[in-house]
């Protein structure tokens, strides 16, 4: 290959060099910089300022909730995502293209869309509106309704992870493990459990990092009752509105850890898969 | 394919949980919002869904979701490039922190941006001598929903890039072409599926997104309200059919759009994939 062709196949350094600062540039002004803002924030009045905000009665209790919601909403959400990848992955049957479609439903739908769902069920006005209050039970603007706002949220996350990787790695060795006796549950737990134990678990992860920091849905079916309907994300919104930054950054603090946490899962998840 | 039906068990169990578990928190919930719309007469729904404050607001809402989207397929694809081509220290961590928006909870995003585009803010103290104003203007939205959208584009692009078969790109160099005419000729029009549907994903996802939005739009109707924020808005005054009119309006046009964009997806593969080797 000639000098003349070597020199065609990349770019000249100058280009190079160019290209990764506009692109490192724009990430800087995008995510990196408003990322670093909110640890600033929260710190600028000192770790005194930081750590009352988030030990305020107010923040514990919002921290309690979005606890709660999401130790209802990632189990039952990861039970349905190893059965319907089970269904998806294992047989064909008429209709799964549409089943597919469906399971994504959520992604596609507005977070507000999502809440009201819920209100236009089970609020005052809503269907079931009139026999909940006649039995004195609140879902909207209380506990439940925060807890199915979002399970319906983040109903996709584990399925959607399970489902390729299932389809991906096919059927040998559990037909093997059948085929020498196993019962369908040992195959299972056994054979597909360890195969999928790392897309499994950053399903989970994301499913919960989600269930954490849902704000839209949430804020439509909470009510926004301080210390009772409040989770963490409302918690920040609040606090902003009173012109209390230290506190709503300090609070945003934790939900931001929340999401590099994640990300840090997702890294170690691809290196395990890849070995 | 029958095979695997008969040597598998659970069928029945997974398939019957899995759709039990659709109807009860999915279909059924979002069939309420057709029924509770059904109680509107038309000319009711026609004046909910077409009110000039809601006009205002869909005309916002599509128009920054479409800028926000182009702004992700011109940075996304050259941040993908970046990644895919080229190596720099810091690579690896550039990399997972184009997952961020991804992984960082709407509110976060919401605040922190409002914070650093405000007039006395990082950023934006040095935007406004410019006579820019990125918070609470509709150029606001703009960045909110970029941000949302950058790893749809940038995520779609980057395997379709470090899929390419460098030796293509060689015999389009041995044949004379420049790396200008090769990049055009060669690499774009193999590349350019992927920003489609990556367009597509930043779009659908911008058109619905709302806590990372209602803080640096600053939400005044008819100038900076975005479509989710009327649904808000109808609930507030407890009216329920007026805000799944709305909810409903939003959710026909995102389906149709995703239609035609999938068409216009579709399209795009066949015409490439008819290219020679």
């Amino acid at each position: 290959m000639s000098a003349a062709t070597t020199r065609r196949l990349g770019e000249p350094l100058v280009v190079r060099i160019a290209l990764i600062t506009l692109a490192l540039l724009f990430l800087a002004l995008f995510l990196i910089v408003p990322v670093l803002s909110v640890f600033v924030q929260a710190f600028s009045e000192g770790p005194a300022a930081y750590f009352r905000a988030i030990t305020d009665p107010a923040t514990l209790a919002a921290i309690k909730l979005t606890l709660i919601a999401a130790a209802v909403s990632v189990p039952l959400n990861t039970l349905f995502g190893l059965a319907a990848s089970w269904a998806i992955a294992k047989f064909d049957f008429f209709g799964k293209t549409l089943l597919l479609t469906l399971i994504d439903l959520p992604f596609t739908i507005s977070p507000i869309i999502s809440g009201l769902v819920f209100v236009v069920l089970f609020g005052a006005q809503g269907f079931f509106g009139p026999f909940l209050i006649a039995h004195d039970i609140r879902i909207i603007f209380a506990v439940p309704g925060i807890v199915l706002a979002t399970t319906f949220v983040t109903f996709p996350f584990v399925a959607r992870e399970l489902i390729p990787l299932m389809q991906a790695q096919g059927n040998d060795e559990e037909e093997a493990a059948l085929v020498l006796g196993a019962s369908g549950w040992q195959t299972f737990f056994r054979i597909t459990l360890p195969k999928i134990k790392w897309g499994l678990l950053y399903g989970v992860v994301l499913c919960a990092s989600r269930a954490m920091g849902e704000f839209g849905a949430v804020s439509v079916v909470s009510g926004h009752v301080r210390g009772h309907t409040n989770t963490l994300p409302l918690h920040v919104e609040i606090l902003y509105d009173e012109y209390d930054f230290v506190g709503a950054f300090a609070v945003a603090s934790l939900l931001a850890l929340l999401g590099l946490v994640t990300l840090i899962v997702k890294r170690v998840v691809e290196a395990e898969e890849k070995r | 394919m029958s095979g695997r039906n008969r040597h598998m068990p659970g069928f029945r169990l997974t398939l019957g949980f899995t759709i039990f578990y659709l109807l009860t928190l999915v279909l059924v919930p979002l069939s309420g919002l057709v029924f509770k719309t059904a109680t509107l007469s038309w000319a009711r729904f026609w004046e909910v869904i077409a009110s000039e404050r809601a006009i205002a607001a869909y005309r916002l809402s599509f128009g920054a979701s479409l800028g926000a989207a182009l702004l992700n397929v011109v940075f996304g694809f050259l941040v993908a490039w970046v990644l895919a081509r080229y190596t720099f220290p810091g690579r690896r961590i550039v990399d997972a922190i184009v997952d961020l928006p991804f992984a960082l909870p709407t509110a976060v995003a919401g605040i922190a941006l409002t914070y650093v585009y405000s007039k006395h803010g990082w950023i934006g103290q040095y935007l406004e001598p410019m006579g820019i104003e990125v918070a609470f203007r509709p150029l606001g939205v703009v960045v909110a929903l970029a941000f949302v959208g950058l790893p749809f584009v940038v995520r779609t692009v980057q395997p379709v890039l470090l899929d390419l078969d460098p030796e293509v790109e060689e015999a389009a160099a041995c044949l004379g072409a420049d790396r200008w005419q090769t990049f055009r000729r060669v690499i774009l029009p193999r590349v350019v599926p992927a920003l489609v549907t990556g367009f597509a994903l930043a779009f659908a996802r911008a058109l619905g997104e709302y806590g990372s939005v209602v803080f640096i739009s600053g939400n005044m109707p008819m100038r900076t309200e975005i479509a989710p924020l009327l649904i808000v808005g109808r609930l507030e005054q407890f009216d329920y059919a007026g805000a799944t009119a709305i909810a409903l309006a939003m959710l026909v046009v995102s389906f149709f759009l995703l239609v035609a964009i999938n068409a216009a997806q579709a399209w795009t593969r066949r015409r490439t994939g008819e290219d020679p080797q």
